[in-house]
C-alpha cells in the first residue's frame, strides 16, 4: 500500500478516512489534525497557559509532543500515584515522563501522592468503600482533583488530557447502556469552567483513534510506558473498547460515528441543553465551594475528595 | 514458518498469507494492534515471508 501523498510505502491506513500515510507524512498528519480540533473546538490559543497531565503512556506524551511542536505553551503534570504491581509501575512511568521533558527542555511539574497524602492509591482504596476490590474510581478521583489543583495554583487556563476517541467512544458506550443521563450532558471535548474553584479542561485527541495514537508515538520514537496500570485488567473501558473494535472491524468508521452523532444529536437538543452559568454543573446542578481544597462539589460541605484524605484520620 | 508476538504470547503462521489473514486465523482484531517487522511498521495488507518475525504492539489502554 502507498502513501496518498507520495510514492512510498504506507504504515497506516486509516479505513474511516480511507486515508494511507507514510513514516514521513504520517505523524505531520496527526500534528495538523491536533490542531484543526484545537482550533475548530475554540480549546484553546498560542495565548493560553496550557497544562497537559501525563501519566508516561502513549498517548499524553504524543499529545504533549504535538502541542510542542505546534508551539503551545504547555507545560506537563505528572502524577505519582504510588502504583507498584510487581514491577514499579509508578516508578517507570514517571521516569520516562522525566526523561521525554529533560528530552524537549520542557517544564514538568511533579505530584506525588504517597508523599502529599501519606499512602498511595492502592492503600487509600482499600481504606474506603469507593474504591474496596477496584480502586480505579479513588484513582480517578484523587487524579481529577490533582490536576484541577496544579492549574489553579500554577496559573494555567486550561488543562489537556490525552484522551483519544476509543477513551470517549468507550465512556459513552458505557454511559448508554445505562442511559446515564447525568454523565451523558456532561461528556465534552471540552468542559468550561463553571466555578470560580475549576479551570477549563480540553481533550484535543478526541476526534484520533487509539491505534493511531500508537503509530504515532512509535514513529515519533517516544518511549512511552508499554505496561499497563496493574488495576486495569478486567477493566470495563478495556471491554467496551474491545466490543467496538469488533464493530469497526465490520464497519470502518463506526467508532467516528458514534461519537460525533452523540454530540451532534446533543447540539440539536436530543438531550436537555446543558446550561452554561457558572457555579452550576452540566445537569442544571448547583455546585457549592468545598471549605477545604476551594473545588466545587454538588454538597454544601467538604467535597468527596477531601473526605477521602480527611477520613484518614478519623479511621482507626 | 512466520512468527508473531504480542506481549508474551508467541504464534506461528505459514509464510505466504497477508498480515490481516494471519490476525484472523490467531483470532486477533486488527483494529487493536500495529505491528512491526524489522523495526518498521506494516500495513495488513503486507505479505508475510518465511523466517519473518512481527512484533503486534497492543493498542488498547483503559482505566478511568
Amino acid at each position: 500500500m502507498k502513501c496518498r501523498k507520495c510514492t512510498q510505502k504506507a504504515i497506516i491506513n486509516m479505513r474511516q478516512h480511507k486515508l494511507a500515510l507514510c513514516k514521513e507524512h504520517y505523524p505531520e498528519w496527526i500534528v495538523a489534525q491536533t490542531k484543526k480540533t484545537i482550533e475548530r473546538y475554540h480549546m484553546f490559543t498560542v495565548q493560553d497557559k496550557v497544562l497537559v497531565a501525563v501519566s508516561g503512556g502513549k498517548d499524553s506524551l504524543s499529545l504533549w509532543d504535538i502541542l510542542w511542536q505546534l508551539g503551545y505553551q504547555a507545560d506537563g503534570l505528572y502524577i505519582s500515584l504510588g502504583i507498584d504491581g510487581g514491577f514499579g509501575y509508578s516508578l517507570e512511568s514517571k521516569r520516562r515522563t522525566e526523561q521525554f521533558s529533560q528530552a524537549r527542555g520542557l517544564t514538568l511539574q511533579i505530584a506525588d501522592v504517597p508523599e502529599t497524602y501519606g499512602e498511595g492509591i492502592p492503600e487509600m482504596a482499600q481504606r474506603t468503600l469507593r474504591g474496596r476490590g477496584k480502586p480505579c474510581s479513588v484513582c480517578g478521583l484523587v487524579k481529577r482533583h490533582i490536576m484541577n489543583q496544579a492549574a489553579r495554583q500554577g496559573g494555567y487556563t486550561v488543562l489537556v488530557t490525552g484522551h483519544n476517541l476509543d477513551d470517549e467512544a468507550a465512556t459513552l458506550f458505557g454511559n448508554t447502556l445505562t442511559w446515564n443521563a447525568g454523565y451523558l450532558q456532561r461528556q465534552d471535548p471540552v468542559l468550561p469552567a463553571r466555578h470560580a474553584g475549576l479551570v477549563r479542561k480540553a481533550k484535543p485527541l478526541f476526534r484520533i483513534y487509539e491505534r493511531e495514537m500508537t503509530a504515532y508515538a512509535l514513529v515519533r520514537g517516544i518511549e512511552y510506558i508499554y505496561e499497563e496500570c496493574p488495576f486495569v485488567a478486567g477493566s470495563k473501558s478495556i471491554y467496551y473498547k474491545e466490543l467496538l473494535n469488533q464493530i469497526e472491524a465490520d464497519r470502518p468508521g463506526a467508532k467516528l460515528s458514534f461519537f460525533l452523532s452523540f454530540l451532534q444529536a446533543r447540539e440539536n437538543g436530543l438531550f436537555a441543553v446543558a446550561t452554561e452559568e457558572e457555579n452550576t454543573g452540566a445537569g442544571g446542578e448547583a455546585l457549592f465551594t468545598c471549605p477545604g481544597c476551594g473545588q466545587p462539589t454538588t454538597v454544601p460541605e467538604l467535597c468527596t475528595f477531601c473526605r477521602l484524605v480527611g477520613a484518614k484520620q478519623d479511621s482507626p | 514458518m512466520v512468527k508473531i508476538r504480542i506481549r508474551k504470547e508467541e504464534y506461528e503462521v505459514r509464510a505466504g498469507m497477508t498480515l490481516r489473514h494471519a490476525l484472523e486465523k490467531i483470532g486477533i482484531n486488527r483494529e487493536a494492534v500495529i505491528a512491526i517487522r524489522q523495526g518498521e511498521i506494516i500495513t495488513d495488507d503486507e505479505q508475510l515471508e518465511e523466517g519473518d518475525e512481527i512484533r503486534l504492539v497492543a493498542a488498547i489502554s483503559g482505566g478511568v
